[in-house]
């Protein structure tokens, strides 16, 4: 069995994001890293390859952006997965999440793989959706949002989530895209071998013309939504900040707040 | 184009809050371009009186599909069975977990544009424009579409729900759906794990999360919240529930509880934007936190950087002299 991890390369969390005022994308220059819950993602994967519960034979990491991306792929391979497919094309600049989707899945099509995971957000666009938008193009089932995952007789998952109305349990045939989000496992670190030895794991350069992607479904200018313009958000007035040195001291700047204001 | 198809989760007898708040919000958008809201209601049995009370929201027509409830993607086939039969220009969804997997699965099978933790819409010039905050809700992005259908996918709680007092014709729908849909079965919905706490009703509320270390960190909350006595409570993020520290019962935010307390004390939250769209109607918000770059501290009135172990013990013993004195 062919298990697909989809990944992405995300502004590191210490970088403060901005927006290009000209186009509305998100200024993705600065330091970047993998996004933290493909970590998760990962690591579902090879948690079901390690522990037998599927015969798992491949974990292939699969991305789409620029050439920097590569460095994403490379943090996947070293976490674990077999090896990789970086579909990068100037065509695909500026792609909506629909466009990203679909470019996706043309990719996992020609791969056939048995079960795809993603992280429930990208730590940058915050959005739940790419699973939801692969999963239909692929006409596979699909869960999102899963924080525990069985393997039921090799081809059926049960997989746990928190909804709307509590904790649902979901009986899932194979093939299937998953989203996971972080309570699902706590991701291992990569060994220093496997971080030296990452670049050696094959890496396929795909382009959106050897996927099957229909030039004229994907990139800003084709996107169907579309950015149109900014505005600011009405400012908050900004609250008072106490940096706690002498705890004593901070204790009773805030009872004094809160006697200010009749909460106590 | 101009009608609006509106997503309106039910379970148990009852649609969805946030679903009420879509279509009244659909109501007021069709009237200004010209169209109508209609609500699409997909679960087993649902009666015509219960999909009729969605009239009294705005929607003028509601289809009433006889399908599995819980899971996305046969939403996905009712709603593109309606947009193929119908005449939309949009379709809008509510806060929370399945508007986010419908409306994307949507997007794909019409090929149509999605937007999503839409906290505005404006209709301008016979189109909506959607309007999403983004970086940490420092500025909002206009979003328009130029798909025939637009998808709206909206933050939990954008939305007030406005009763009309208008009826809807109520219509069965019937629909094929897809062989992967039917790949996915609901084995248990709704599960209720841990103590039923109640934190809805509280005037103070003290919440924990990831930053409290361990579930016995719960403690600091709990010994706070008895110090503030009356009508207080402890709550809890997501991420502390999952992890089985805390109810579900308890839980603030996206998949969880909406409040709105005079007081919100947050001790180790580090104020995601799902859990701050369960919270930010709190009168008074304080966060305790170590690190200052948490974006609860942009949304707190009281934000204090420190070690929590060592501030709240100190702040409950405080709370109970001052309510001693």
């Amino acid at each position: 069995m062919k298990i697909c991890v989809l990944v992405k390369e995300v502004p590191d969390a210490a970088v403060q994001k901005k927006i290009d005022p000209s186009t509305g994308r998100m200024d993705r220059s600065g330091e970047k890293n993998l996004n933290p819950y493909d970590t998760h993602a990962i690591e579902a994967a090879m948690q079901l390859k390690e522990s037998g519960a599927m015969a798992v034979d491949e974990v292939v990491a699969v991305t789409m952006g620029p050439d920097s991306a590569e460095r994403a792929l490379h943090k996947a391979v070293s976490l674990g997965a077999d090896r990789s497919i970086h579909l990068a094309d100037d065509s695909l600049a500026g792609s909506d999440v629909a466009a990203t989707g679909y470019a996706l899945s043309k990719v996992l099509e020609k791969e056939a793989p048995d079960l795809v995971l993603l992280g429930q957000q990208s730590d940058d666009g915050e959005c739940y959706t790419i699973g939801a938008v692969v999963a239909d193009h692929l006409e596979f089932p699909s869960l999102t949002q899963v924080i525990k995952i069985d393997v039921e007789g090799g081809t059926k998952l049960r997989a746990e989530r928190q909804a709307e109305y509590g904790y649902d349990t979901v009986e899932i045939n194979l093939p299937a895209v998953i989203s996971v989000g972080d309570a699902i496992n706590e991701p291992r670190y990569p060994s220093l071998k496997a971080i030296m030895g990452a670049k050696k794991k094959p890496l396929d350069k795909v382009s959106a013309a050897d996927s099957g992607i229909d030039a004229a479904k994907v990139g800003g200018d084709n996107s169907a939504a579309q950015w149109t313009g900014s505005s600011e958000p009405p400012k908050k007035e900004a609250g008072r900040i106490i940096e706690d040195e002498d705890t004593a001291e901070t204790v009773d700047q805030i009872v004094a707040w809160l006697d200010e204001r009749k909460l106590i | 184009m101009a009608n609006i198809l509106v997503y309106a989760l039910q379970y148990e007898g009852a649609f969805n809050k946030n679903s009420l708040g879509a279509v009244s919000e659909a109501a007021k958008l069709a009237a200004e371009i010209g169209g109508e809201a209609h609500a699409i209601v997909v679960g087993q049995g649902v009666s015509d009186d219960l999909a009729g009370t969605l009239g009294n929201y705005g929607a003028t027509k509601v289809l009433n599909v006889e399908g599995p409830e819980g899971l996305a993607q046969p939403v996905v086939d009712a709603m593109a069975a309606a947009v193929a039969a119908g005449d939309y220009g949009y379709a809008i969804f509510g806060g929370g977990l399945l508007g986010f997997e419908v409306g994307a699965g949507l997007a794909a099978r019409l090929d149509a544009g999605v937007a999503m933790e839409i906290t505005a819409v404006r209709a301008d010039g016979g189109k909506l424009v959607a309007e999403r905050p983004i970086l940490g809700d420092s500025a909002i992005s206009q979003i328009s579409f130029r798909s025939d259908v637009g998808i709206i996918i909206s933050r939990l709680n954008a939305f007030e729900i406005k009763e009309t007092g208008g009826t809807a014709a109520v219509e069965s729908l019937s629909v094929e759906f897809s062989p992967f849909s039917g790949q996915a079965t609901m084995i248990t919905r709704g599960e209720q794990r841990g103590a039923d706490v109640d934190i809805e009703g509280a005037d103070v509320l003290i919440a924990g999360g990831r930053g409290l270390g361990a579930e016995e960190g719960f403690e600091l909350c709990e010994a706070l919240a008895t110090a503030f006595g009356g009508n207080s409570a402890v709550a809890a993020t997501r991420a502390v529930v999952d992890a089985g520290w805390f109810p579900y019962a308890g839980q603030i935010g996206q998949t969880g509880k909406t409040v709105a307390p005079k007081l919100y004390l947050a001790a180790g939250i580090s104020g995601a934007i799902q859990h701050k769209v369960g919270m930010q109607g709190a009168e008074n918000i304080v966060a305790i936190n170590k690190d200052a770059n948490a974006p609860i501290f942009e949304f707190s009135d009281l934000g204090i950087v420190g070690d929590l172990n060592k501030i709240m013990p100190k702040l409950t013993e405080a709370v109970k002299a001052k309510k001693g004195a």
